[in-house]
C-alpha cells in the first residue's frame, strides 16, 4: 500500500515551501476585500486630511502631499507586511497549532518560517501597491510622483516588505497572545512615530536628539528611500533624502538580522 | 522477513527539559514491530507526550536515540515527517481551509500528486463516515467529526507509522467505540500504530502490546494477557450472599475458606444498601485462587449448605488499572 516516494530532501522541501505558500495565498485570495480595506483605510485618511483638508484650510503647504505620499507607502507597507505574520503566529504559537501540520511537513523548520517571511512581505508589497491608485484619486491634481526612477521604486517597494515582516516574525515568535494589546502601544506606536513617515528626515536637522532616534527605526530608511524614488525635483533640484547606500544596507541588515533571530525563536518555539 | 527494520526503535532515551528537577524521559527502551498496535500507558505527567514528541521530530532528545524505519530521528527528520502522521491530544486543524482542502492541502505539503491527493481525500472522507460533510467549515465540527477528520488528515500521504495522542479523550461512547474500530482496520491493512493513553480500556482493547509508563520510565512492557498475570493470585470469585440471619455470617465464611484451591478469601464492603429493609443481611466475598473459574460451583454449593443464598457471582479478571496498582501503588488518575 506504500506508494513511490521521493526520496530528493530537496525537492520534498521544495515542495513543501510551494504548497505551504499557495496555501497562504488561497486564503487570502478568499479574504481580498477584507484585506484591501484594511491595508487602505488608514493611508486614506491621512492623504485625505493631511493633503486635503488641512491645505484648504491654510494649516500645511499644498506640497506636502509629494513628501507625505512615500511616508504612507512605507508605513503601510510596514504596518501590513506585520499584521500579516505576527498575529498569525502569536496565536498560531500561543494555543491554536494550525502551524503543526506544516511543521510536519517534510521541510527544515527555518524554511517554514521563510515562508511566513515572503508570504507577509507579499501581503506587504501589494498594500504598498494598492496605495498608488488610491492616492491618485484622493489627492486629484495634488498626486506627484517621479516617473523615471521606477527600478528604485519597485526594489524599494520590495525591500521596505521584507524588512517589515522580518520585523513580524521576531514581534511574532517573541510576544504570547495576552501581550497583543501591549504589543500594540508599546512596540508598533513608537514604530510608527519615528520612522519618518510625516516629515523628511534631512528637516529634524534642527531637533538633533530626535533625528538621531528616527535613525534606528527600520520606517526612516523604508521612508527616505520611497521619497528618493517618488519625490519629484522642484526647480531640477531632487528632494534631499538619507544617503541610497545607507537605506539599502540599514534595510538588508534589518531584514538579515530580523531572519536570523526570528528563524531562532522560532524554532525554540516549536521544538523543545 | 529477516533483517527488516523495526518501525519504532527507541535506545536509553532522555529528556530533561531547561529548568526541570527531573528527566521527563528516564532511559526509555522500547521497539514496535512494524504492523504492531503498541500503547504507552500511564498517568498523565508519565512522559508518553514527549516520548512521542521525540518521535516525531518536535522535541530534541538530551540523550539515547529514536529511529523509525530505520532512520534516525534527530538526523533526517525529513524523512521521517514523510514516514509518520500524528493525531495530536487537540484538534489542530487548519480553521481557514475547508474541510475537503484541509486533507488536499496536507496532501500536498507531502508532495502527493494532484489527482491521487483529491482520489484519496473523497475515500477517506467517505471511509470515516464525513462523506456528506466534505465541504463544511471545520468550526462546524463535533469534536468527534474533527477528531475523524484529523485521522483522514493523517492517512493523506499513506505513513508508515501513525501516532495517536490520547486519540479517544473527551470523546462520546459512541464515537469512541467507532474510532476504535477505525484503527483496528488501518492496522489490519498493515498500519503501525502507537498510541499513547491513561485509558486502561482502550489500552486493553487496541494494543498487542503496552509499555506501562511512570515518572518517565517503562515500568513493564507486554501483551495484556501477560501483563495481567503479573499480579499474583490475580484470578478471583466475587460473590453476594444473602444471610438467613447476621449470626450466619461466620458458618459461610469458614464454608469458603474450606474450598479446595482457595487461597485467601477477603470479606467486601457492600456499601449502604439502596433499601435497607431489604438487603439487611447481605454480605459479599472475594475468594483467591490460581483456577477461580472451577470455584464457581463449589461456592455456590457451600452458601447453600450453610443454610445462606447466593445473590450475584462472576469471576473477576484483573484489569490493568490493577497491574498499574500493583506496580506503583497509585491510581492511574
Amino acid at each position: 500500500m506504500t506508494p513511490a516516494r521521493h526520496s530528493n530532501r530537496l525537492w520534498l522541501a521544495a515542495n513543501a515551501f510551494g504548497a505551504t505558500l499557495r496555501r497562504d495565498l488561497v486564503v487570502t485570495r478568499r479574504e481580498l476585500p477584507q484585506f484591501l480595506v484594511q491595508a487602505l483605510i488608514q493611508p486614506m485618511f491621512f492623504l485625505l486630511i493631511f493633503c486635503k483638508i488641512l491645505p484648504s484650510i491654510g494649516l500645511t503647504a499644498g506640497n506636502f502631499a509629494a513628501l507625505l505620499l512615500p511616508g504612507i507607502v512605507g508605513l503601510t507597507e510596514l504596518m501590513a507586511a506585520i499584521q500579516g505574520i505576527t498575529l498569525p503566529l502569536v496565536l498560531d504559537l500561543g494555543f491554536a497549532r494550525e502551524i503543526d501540520d506544516r511543521l510536519l511537513a517534510p521541510m527544515p523548520v527555518w524554511l517554514v518560517a521563510a515562508e511566513k517571511v515572503l508570504f507577509a512581505a507579499l501581503r506587504g508589497m501589494v498594500a504598498g501597491l494598492v496605495i498608488f491608485p488610491a492616492a491618485w484619486c484622493v489627492l486629484g491634481s495634488r498626486y506627484a510622483v517621479r516617473g523615471d526612477r521606477i527600478g528604485v521604486l519597485i526594489g524599494m517597494i520590495a525591500l521596505a516588505a521584507f524588512a517589515g515582516s522580518g520585523i513580524g516574525l521576531v514581534i511574532g515568535t517573541i510576544v504570547k497572545p495576552e501581550q497583543i494589546s501591549l504589543m500594540f502601544s508599546v512596540i508598533l506606536t513608537p514604530l510608527l512615530f519615528t520612522g519618518c513617515t510625516y516629515y523628511p528626515w534631512g528637516a529634524l536637522r534642527t531637533v538633533r536628539w530626535f533625528q538621531i532616534i528616527t535613525l534606528f527605526n527600520p520606517l526612516t530608511y523604508a521612508a527616505e528611500g520611497l521619497r528618493y524614488a517618488m519625490v519629484p525635483p522642484v526647480n531640477g533640484h531632487a528632494m534631499p533624502t538619507l544617503p541610497m547606500p545607507w537605506v539599502l544596507f540599514a534595510l538588508a541588515a534589518t531584514l538579515t538580522l530580523c531572519f536570523t533571530l526570528g528563524a531562532r525563536t522560532f524554532r525554540s518555539r516549536v521544538v523543545s | 522477513m529477516p533483517n527488516l527494520p523495526a518501525a519504532i526503535e527507541v535506545r536509553d532515551l532522555v529528556k530533561r527539559y531547561e529548568k526541570a528537577n527531573s528527566n521527563a524521559v528516564d532511559g526509555v527502551t522500547f521497539s514496535v514491530r512494524p504492523g504492531e498496535i503498541f500503547g504507552l500507558l500511564g498517568p498523565n505527567g508519565a512522559g508518553k507526550t514527549t516520548t512521542i514528541g521525540v518521535l516525531i521530530t518536535s522535541v530534541l532528545p538530551t540523550s539515547g536515540s529514536a529511529a523509525i524505519m530505520g532512520l534516525d530521528v534527530a538526523r533526517d527528520p525529513i524523512a521521517i515527517k514523510q514516514r509518520i502522521a500524528v493525531v495530536p491530544q487537540q484538534s489542530n486543524l487548519d480553521r481557514s481551509l475547508r474541510v475537503r482542502e484541509i486533507l488536499t492541502f496536507h496532501a500536498a505539503y507531502h508532495g502527493v500528486p494532484h489527482r491521487e491527493r483529491e482520489q484519496r481525500a473523497d475515500a477517506l472522507l467517505d471511509e470515516l463516515g464525513l462523506g456528506d460533510r466534505k465541504n463544511d467549515r471545520v468550526a462546524r465540527y463535533s469534536g468527534g467529526m474533527s477528531q475523524r477528520l484529523m485521522i483522514a488528515r493523517a492517512l493523506m500521504h499513506a505513513p508508515d507509522v501513525l501516532f495517536l495522542d490520547e486519540p479517544t479523550n473527551n470523546l462520546d461512547p459512541q464515537s469512541r467505540l467507532f474510532l476504535w474500530d477505525r484503527i483496528r482496520a488501518l492496522n489490519a491493512q498493515g498500519l503501525t500504530i502507537l498510541l499513547t493513553t491513561h485509558d486502561m480500556s482502550e489500552a486493553d482493547q487496541l494494543c498487542g502490546r503496552i509499555a506501562i509508563m511512570d515518572k518517565g520510565r517503562i515500568l513493564v512492557n507486554d501483551t495484556s494477557v501477560e501483563l495481567k498475570k503479573l499480579i499474583p493470585g490475580g484470578n478471583a470469585v466475587e460473590l453476594r450472599v444473602s444471610l438467613p440471619a447476621p449470626d450466619a455470617a461466620a458458618a459461610v465464611l469458614q464454608a469458603l475458606r474450606g474450598l479446595a484451591g482457595v487461597s485467601k478469601v477477603d470479606e467486601l464492603d457492600v456499601g449502604a444498601p439502596p433499601e435497607p429493609d431489604d438487603e439487611i443481611g447481605v454480605v459479599a466475598y472475594r475468594l483467591y485462587a490460581e483456577k477461580a473459574p472451577a470455584l464457581v460451583g463449589p461456592a455456590t454449593e457451600a452458601v447453600l449448605l450453610a443454610g445462606a443464598q447466593v445473590r450475584d457471582l462472576h469471576v473477576k479478571q484483573p484489569s490493568l488499572e490493577d497491574v498499574f496498582i500493583y506496580l506503583t501503588g497509585r491510581h492511574l488518575r
